[in-house]
């Protein structure tokens, strides 16, 4: 990591300084998020309210574990979820709400390469399981919303120092996980096909 | 059954060592993996956050990831013993264990979509209770996330797409392709479960009990032994890396195991186990009274 000079993404997050950002880097992303997953989505796509402005935001797709201690809410652990499950519902939450920043983990398709696009959004990718790492990066919680869909599906307003992330789809489009995919398929199919009797 | 405070208190710190402390066999292969990828690489910023994670985890004493995942408990324990005490004793270990966040409210009712407040629930956590001759129990715990319980898959052979037969080498194409499919979405570096064999439900379950085996242990079954390093080496050439972000670490390793099966089914069951292979067992007395780690 001491070799690689990452970005700042600080917030508010705005086209200029999303659009600045090319699949592949490294980011560091500070200031408020929302954490928003299964039940967030399904909600606004189904026409829900949201219940805060997600113009120019950052939805973290992320289920935390948070304790309550006296009047605090304390995050546990915090990493990302598999952000896919969230695909066919990005284009519309992007489009209608203006998101800016999607962060979560994960390989994702064409439709969410197409809709990063069209609202000059970005998706970034953490690192799936290092919940301790991610929780060290939240410095306060400001709040929580919705937490009728349960304390994982809830709305929790985060502020973020220093998360470290990668850009896996730039606002052009551009995917960095779809070349790795695409090869490793090539070299499967050969693998798998592979005249080799079996020893 | 008696000593039941004693019972949970056994139990509950075997979650809360399993949620929070990552087996040393694991968090090695994690390091070979570091150096084995090149300097500057996404394979080894991936890695490092991850080794810094297993780290924190101790450090803070709080979960590993987010996602508890699902609590499978396998228990050997002397004939005639009272397992529905121990089942009982468990849940409330459980409920503890989730109430002091070592466990998130994991677990949904799959109709109503209502959260489960203790993990305590229809069909969790997962038990299996084996009456063995022997004086002491036996408790082992896998903690397995749904993010890499998605991307398992069950083949029924032949599979005329994969050119894959009933023999070894069908066995072969299909986990590596689920491998392919899986990319690095089930959080790679993982671990494959496999069984050859068994029914659509007896397969996968011996293909999860197959993560309660060190990375080391190599299938005694020759046939077996080769296929899991064959899987390995060519597991490497793929370029997945971790995350999916590209290099050579798909996985830390393959386990396969076989059951038998009927005459007109021939299942290959592949279970994803992610990086945070949390696996912990521990000898505990007939009381309940801790003996050692396993």
């Amino acid at each position: 990591m001491a070799l690689i000079k990452p970005h700042r993404l600080d917030y508010p997050f705005t086209p200029e300084q999303v659009g600045s950002l090319r699949a592949g880097q490294f980011v560091l992303v500070s200031g408020l998020v929302y954490t928003g997953r299964d039940r967030l989505h399904k909600h606004l796509f189904d026409g829900g309210k949201s219940p805060v402005d997600l113009k120019n935001s950052a939805v973290y797709h992320c289920g935390p574990v948070v304790v309550r201690k006296e009047s605090e809410w304390v995050v546990r652990a915090a990493g990302p979820t598999t952000s896919i499950r969230e695909e066919p519902y990005l284009p519309r939450i992007i489009r209608e709400h203006g998101v800016r920043v999607i962060i979560g983990k994960g390989a994702m398709g064409k439709v969410t390469e197409d809709a990063c696009k069209a609202g000059g959004a970005v998706y970034l990718h953490a690192v799936g399981g290092t919940a301790q790492v991610l929780a060290g990066k939240v410095v306060a919680v400001k709040g929580v919303h919705l937490t009728e869909f349960g304390l994982a599906e809830a709305v929790w307003v985060l502020e973020l120092k220093d998360f470290p992330a990668i850009v896996a789809i730039d606002c052009r489009g551009r995917s960095l996980l779809r070349k790795i995919q695409s090869s490793s398929r090539r070299i499967g199919h050969k693998l798998i096909h592979s005249a080799d009797p079996f020893q | 059954m008696k000593y039941h405070a004693q019972w949970e208190a056994s139990l509950f710190e075997l979650i809360r060592r399993t949620s929070v402390d990552l087996p040393a066999d694991v968090e090695q292969g994690l390091r070979r993996a570091y150096k084995s990828e090149k300097k500057a690489s996404r394979a080894r910023w991936a890695l490092e956050a991850i080794l810094e994670n297993v780290q924190a985890a101790r450090d803070n004493d709080a979960p590993l990831c987010q996602d508890t995942g699902s609590l499978i408990f396998y228990f050997q324990v002397p004939v005639g013993f009272d397992t529905n005490a121990l089942a009982s004793a468990t849940r409330m270990a459980v409920t503890r264990a989730t109430r002091l966040g070592y466990l998130r409210q994991n677990t949904i009712d799959s109709l109503t979509g209502i959260p489960c407040e203790t993990n305590v629930a229809h069909g969790a956590p997962v038990f299996y209770f084996e009456q063995c001759a022997r004086s002491t129990v036996d408790v082992r715990l896998l903690m397995k996330g749904g993010g890499s319980e998605n991307v398992g898959r069950q083949y029924s052979l032949p599979n005329t797409e994969l050119g894959a037969g009933r023999d070894m080498e069908g066995v072969r194409r299909c986990i590596l392709d689920a491998l392919v499919s899986a990319q690095g979405n089930g959080c790679a570096p993982g671990v494959l479960g496999v069984c050859i064999g068994g029914d659509r439900a007896t397969g996968y379950e011996c293909a999860k009990s197959q993560f309660l085996r060190k990375l080391d242990d190599k299938s005694s079954v020759k046939v077996l032994g080769r296929l899991e390093d064959r899987l390995l080496k060519e597991s490497r050439q793929l370029e997945i890396g971790p995350m999916g972000l590209g290099g050579a670490t798909a996985l830390l390793g393959v386990k396969i195991g076989s059951l038998s099966r009927l005459p007109a089914s021939f299942f290959v069951s592949v279970s994803y186990m992610c990086w945070a292979l949390r696996r912990r067992g521990a000898l505990l007395t007939v009381r309940g009274g801790f003996k050692k780690w396993l």
